[in-house]
């Protein structure tokens, strides 16, 4: 009876969806044995625990500390990793979101444990945990095994869809391990972009344009195509982010963001394989482009052909009378 | 200020990968190899902190058979002023075991600051450098888009999910660079000239224990092409349809 404990990522004193997805795929490793979820935060935080226990955490440890405001990687790797030893867990588990991927490896190396990052399918084998993941920027999935004990593993954001499933959800409180006054590690700053606007690594829907959009100012075209939907969030090829349409941090590709929505519309994107590279495993891919020869054409499940801009706003206004004529 | 940028040699991504006949990782007969593409990044901040500072040392390391020289080489044609081979016939998937002999070698040279790209394209565990990190007793930040090194310490911005957060930490520590920070220089026929003067140690890996392993690879099953629906804007009733009954999205 393998217990497992997950990292239950929060921000802002608010959890984030990367929690329920880890515990979702925590429950298939449990195999017979509990899901315990760790959470940290600013006080308060532990009176927003009751989701932990729909999605199955039969005990949800609260760490609150003012420092927690932020992400605090040194302190709660310290507490993480002494709640894996002293939990005498077989396994925990990380969401390879941005926090997740920091503090997985710090856990790991404090445990001097495996980790298998970014994971996209998971089991054991006997003692030794088998898993599933993606590299060389996703063109080839390789298959690796843990042989020691406790096995961590972070799961690919989107790869395991939250799905509900109650327990107990006995809630106990710790203090962090080490002191978090005392970190080197200093977060100084959560910056928070446009709060009404969904992450790329969250939204089930992502509208993405390139270069065929002519100029920055014509992704306000997908701003609204994003609206209409409402679960949908903007993202951008590498062409248009070293351009400075669109920042950074929007990118999706090999360099940028890895994405698998239930629904990707590329809009003027040809296709180069940087780009394929991040968004190959979107469920359900839309093309829009002029050139019927583009390459993103060779991957979709629907294409349309033509002028972008003609067929975006169109397209738009489709998607609203569908949300509301439903 | 003396500055190691670890780096990885991995091929090039722009090509169809297929399984070696172990089946256990990629073919790489005929793969071209150069630096990962946030190795080059972490490259090109260490020489631009460097340049900055107007003084120092770049140390470039890099682990695995005699082939990653080629790759040193490019390093130092870029501008860095030495560069070691942690030798080993292979490198191992377990970040760990990486991370032990690359520690080996960083404790005794006296780092301000160790660099490494965010993670690297083949095996993309995004783990040694924290790893690293732990080992030397120093702080580490991850995956960084905007690095200043100054006043004897690391000031840093890291991209999240909608939102960023600033991040500080003293030197020594270990940084890991992502998009954003830097794009790599090419080398100029005066840099790959003087390359060939500057030191290239090797000495044998002292590589960790392997508590992961890879057992096999295999290609993705590929997204099969589907239908163009029509074109213009007359196609969207249908489109609109599709998704509705076929893909279940909207």
């Amino acid at each position: 009876m393998p217990n497992v404990l997950v990292f239950a990522e929060s921000r802002g004193g608010a959890l984030r969806r990367a929690a329920f997805e880890a515990l979702t795929a925590a429950r298939s490793l449990a195999d017979g044995g509990e899901v315990h979820a760790l959470v940290f935060g600013a006080p308060g935080i532990g009176d927003k625990t009751a989701e932990l226990a729909k999605f199955g955490a039969a005990t949800v440890i609260v760490c609150e500390h003012a420092a927690f405001a932020n992400y605090a990687p040194e302190s709660m790797a310290a507490t993480f990793a002494a709640r894996v030893q002293s939990g005498g867990y077989k396994a925990a588990l990380f969401t390879a979101s941005a926090h997740g991927k920091d503090l997985g490896p710090r856990v790991a190396a404090k445990l001097r444990s495996p980790i298998a990052t970014d994971v996209v399918s998971m089991k054991w084998e006997g003692e030794s945990l088998v898993a599933e993941k993606p590299g060389y920027t996703g063109k080839v999935i390789a298959t690796v095994v843990l042989s020691a004990s406790p096995a961590l593993v972070s799961v690919r954001p989107g790869t395991f869809v939250a799905a509900q499933s109650p327990a107990a959800g006995n809630v106990e409180r710790i203090s962090p391990a080490s002191d978090p006054s005392a970190d080197r590690v200093r977060v100084t700053e959560t910056v928070v972009g446009d709060t009404a606007k969904l992450d790329l690594g969250e939204a089930p829907v992502i509208i993405a344009g390139g270069r065929g959009l002519k100029e920055a100012k014509n992704f306000s075209l997908l701003e609204d195509l994003a609206r209409a939907f409402g679960n949908a969030a903007v993202g951008a090829t590498r062409a248009v982010t070293d351009d400075g349409w669109r920042p950074h941090s929007d990118q999706i590709g090999q360099t940028g963001r890895l994405v698998s929505p239930d629904l990707y519309v590329a809009v003027g994107i040809s296709g180069a394989i940087q780009h394929l590279a991040g968004m190959r495993t979107s469920r359900t891919i839309v093309a829009i482009n002029r050139d019927k020869e583009a390459p993103i054409f060779k991957i979709a499940d629907y294409g349309i052909i033509g002028d972008a801009l003609e067929i975006v706003p169109a397209l738009t206004e489709a998607v609203r009378a569908a949300k509301h004529g439903a | 200020m003396k500055i190691a940028v670890c780096i990885k040699r991995v091929p090039e991504m722009d090509v169809k990968f297929r399984i070696a006949p172990s089946g256990e990782g990629v073919d790489e007969t005929g793969l071209k190899f150069d630096m990962s593409d946030f190795d080059g990044y972490a490259a090109e901040a260490a020489l631009q902190i460097k340049e900055k500072q107007n003084g120092g040392e770049v140390t470039v390391i890099c682990l695995g058979p005699d082939t990653v020289h080629e790759t040193l080489r490019k390093a130092l044609s870029m501008g860095i002023d030495r560069a070691v081979q942690l030798k080993a016939d292979a490198v191992p998937v377990d970040a760990w075991a990486i991370a032990e002999a690359l520690a080996a070698e960083l404790k005794t040279g006296g780092y301000d600051l160790i660099l490494f790209g965010r993670m690297s394209l083949d095996v993309a565990n995004q783990s040694v450098g924290p790893m690293v990190a732990e080992l030397l007793g120093v702080p580490c930040v991850t995956a960084v888009s905007q690095l200043d090194v100054s006043g004897g310490g690391v000031k840093a911005r890291r991209e999240l999910e909608g939102a960023a957060e600033m991040v500080e930490c003293p030197l020594p520590a270990v940084v890991s660079i992502d998009e954003g920070v830097a794009r790599p220089r090419y080398p100029s026929l005066k840099g790959i000239m003087a390359a060939k003067k500057k030191p290239l140690e090797s000495r044998p890996a002292q590589l960790g224990a392997v508590r992961m392993t890879r057992r096999g690879s295999a290609l993705p099953a590929e997204h099969a092409a589907g239908r163009i629906v029509g074109e213009g804007p007359g196609a969207v009733p249908e489109l609109i349809n599709l998704l509705h009954t076929e893909a279940k999205v909207l």
